[in-house]
């Protein structure tokens, strides 16, 4: 079983993130970087599938500048057998170019197993994995909460509104994880240690051709001011009132 | 001229999405500004009669891709069709939707484009398509264009207004041929098992009451039910809440859940992590019930009180229901 599961270096979701002095990239400034947290539950299901498959082979591979090489090596610290940093070579990369990239470097090799986060908590763009998977030809279910393998065939739970979707596909195939997949384990400190002498596989990442361009960063448009309507439940027919006659919304 | 701006419209079982209305009339003012036609496309299974709905909202062209194939959603099926009316367009829309953001990351690499995914706001400037959204889930926003070729994107739910529907407007159908090969439809929904409880979608839902730690517990949230309730509403729940299994996660709002923008969100016992305001600070109205004065939550708070849950929350559940009799 030959799994690959894409990942991403993010800041932190507790990061406060101001757009940069160029109106484009954000203010590094204290930021602290991560392994994005859905691509965490695709690595930790890629794991699983090769520990229940009893064989098998988790390729990590991430796009991206020098520091990426860390995160791979944070998903080899769980457990994954190597690594492959697609470096980046291009400025004004795009989803499409980056999954071109992905694509380019994934069509020789062989895969059963396709995985991702279904998306990156920084750009927030949840179509890597889509897009990824229709450039490889590969049918894809996104958004996953539950992905059961028997044999050749995979059952893949998709929440939707009001419901449920189940989807059955023939491997290979591609998934995206979803919050809920299962709990990723952490790091053992005998895993960093292996993680440090596992294979990293690093090239330049193809070109691709970019079509959407960013024009600006901006901050959140401001909240109006914060009123406290009062204390307790005495406050209550205070705020009713505004609800409906400032508000209007109740 | 330039080319039209397309829509895709869903539907489960016949019947069309609010968020797509709300697209497709979206759909109608970047068709004016750009002086472009409207093109609402659709697909699935006995719609055809149905989709004439879709020429209310402005569409100068409905096209419908009927057939029993359809009737389940199909990602790279519906892909084909979509992409096949898309080429020469200037737009394509979809609704932010479970299916509108899977579907439109397959259609834009067949297109070998990009997806603005989740914009709250379209507008033309010097000819060209800007489209902002929200990213880092709502910490900033990024305004993004395309260098050629159609702008595909999908819209957030409860953000743009749906027009008031002309029954007047005569439809312009047009059939779709299925050219989709057998290879698309290895991905069709087999079945969708419906949700135990038939709960509002939170993102989709215009008014929502969420609980945090403040809570103390999975036992009292009848208490966020039924204030949910009594005001028509979505449940919501904080990070915390849903990491200590009191709540399911797909009820979870933040950096790592969902992000929403209802016209009210009312915070209940939730101080207000950034991950959380990151989720639902472009709501319209935000309420907040803590019992810390210094809660983060009433920094972004439209209105807020100080006080226990416990006794505000059946308090203003009762003075909602009063109103509402």
């Amino acid at each position: 079983m030959n799994i690959v599961v894409c990942v991403k270096r993010v800041p932190d979701s507790s990061a406060r993130i101001k757009p940069g002095a160029d109106g484009k990239s954000i203010d590094p400034a204290g930021v602290e970087f991560v392994l994005n947290p859905y691509d965490e539950y695709a690595v930790e299901e890629g794991l699983r599938i090769k520990e229940k498959a009893g064989a098998g082979e988790v390729t990590v591979l991430a796009l991206g500048g020098p520091e990426s090489a860390e995160t791979i090596r944070k998903a080899l610290a769980m457990g994954a057998d190597k690594g492959i940093h697609l470096k980046e070579t291009a400025p004004g990369r795009d989803f499409i170019a980056t999954a071109q990239a992905i694509a380019a470097d994934l069509k020789p090799r062989p895969v059963d197993v396709l995985l991702f986060g279904n998306r990156a908590i920084d750009d927030d763009g949840a179509q890597i994995a889509a897009e990824t998977a229709t450039l490889l030809g590969l049918p894809y279910v996104g958004v996953v909460t539950k992905l059961e393998l028997n044999g050749r065939t995979a059952t893949a739970h998709r929440p939707i509104e009001g419901g449920v979707e189940v989807v059955e596909v023939a491997l290979p195939a591609a998934f995206s994880a979803q919050k809920g997949l299962n709990e990723p384990r952490f790091a053992s400190l005998k895993g960093i240690m292996a993680a440090k002498k596992k294979p990293l596989e690093e090239k330049p990442a193809a070109a691709g051709e970019p079509r959407m361009e960013l024009v600006k960063l901006d901050s959140p448009p401001a909240r109006p001011a914060p009123r406290i309507v009062g204390n307790g439940k005495d406050a209550v027919p205070a705020l009713v009132k505004l609800l409906r006659e400032e508000a209007k919304v109740i | 001229m330039p080319g039209p701006v397309v829509v895709f419209i869903e539907q489960r079982d016949g019947k069309f999405k609010k968020a797509c209305w709300e697209a497709l009339s979206e759909g109608r003012r970047l068709a004016t500004a750009l002086g472009a036609p409207l093109h609402a496309v659709t697909a699935g299974s006995g719609i055809a009669e149905a989709a004439k709905e879709c020429a209310q909202y402005g569409a100068d062209a409905v096209k419908v891709a009927d057939h029993a194939k359809l009737k389940a959603y199909a990602n790279a099926a519906y892909a084909r069709i979509v992409s096949k009316q898309a080429g020469n367009a200037s737009a394509v829309l979809f609704s932010a939707t479970a299916l509108g953001k899977d579907l439109s990351g397959h259609v834009a690499a067949m297109l070998g484009t990009s997806v603005a995914q989740d914009c709250t706001e379209l507008k033309v400037e010097g000819g060209r398509i800007l489209a902002k959204r929200p990213v880092y889930a709502g910490k900033a926003y990024a305004t993004v264009a395309v260098k050629a070729g159609p702008l595909v994107a999908t819209l957030r739910p409860n953000v743009f207004k749906a027009s008031a529907p002309d029954a007047a407007k005569p439809a312009n159908v047009e059939n779709l041929p299925i050219d989709a090969q057998d290879a698309d439809f290895r991905a069709a929904v087999k079945e969708i098992l419906a949700s135990a409880s038939k709960k509002m979608e939170l993102t989709e839902a215009n008014v929502i009451v969420a609980g945090g730690r403040g809570m103390k517990g999975a036992e009292h949230w009848g208490l966020i039910t039924d204030l949910a309730t009594a005001l028509g509403g979505a449940q919501g729940a904080s990070r915390a809440v849903v990491d200590a299994g009191w709540r399911p996660h797909e009820e979870q709002v933040g950096q790592t859940g969902k992000t929403v923008s209802p016209t009210l969100y009312v915070a209940c016992g939730i101080s207000g992590a950034i991950q959380h305001l990151a989720g639902m600070s472009s709501s319209k109205y935000i309420v907040a019930i803590n019992k810390d004065p210094d809660a983060p939550i009433f920094k972004v708070a439209n209105y807020g009180i100080v006080g226990d849950v416990f006794e505000v929350l059946p308090a203003l559940t009762a003075e909602v229901k009063k109103l509402r009799e």
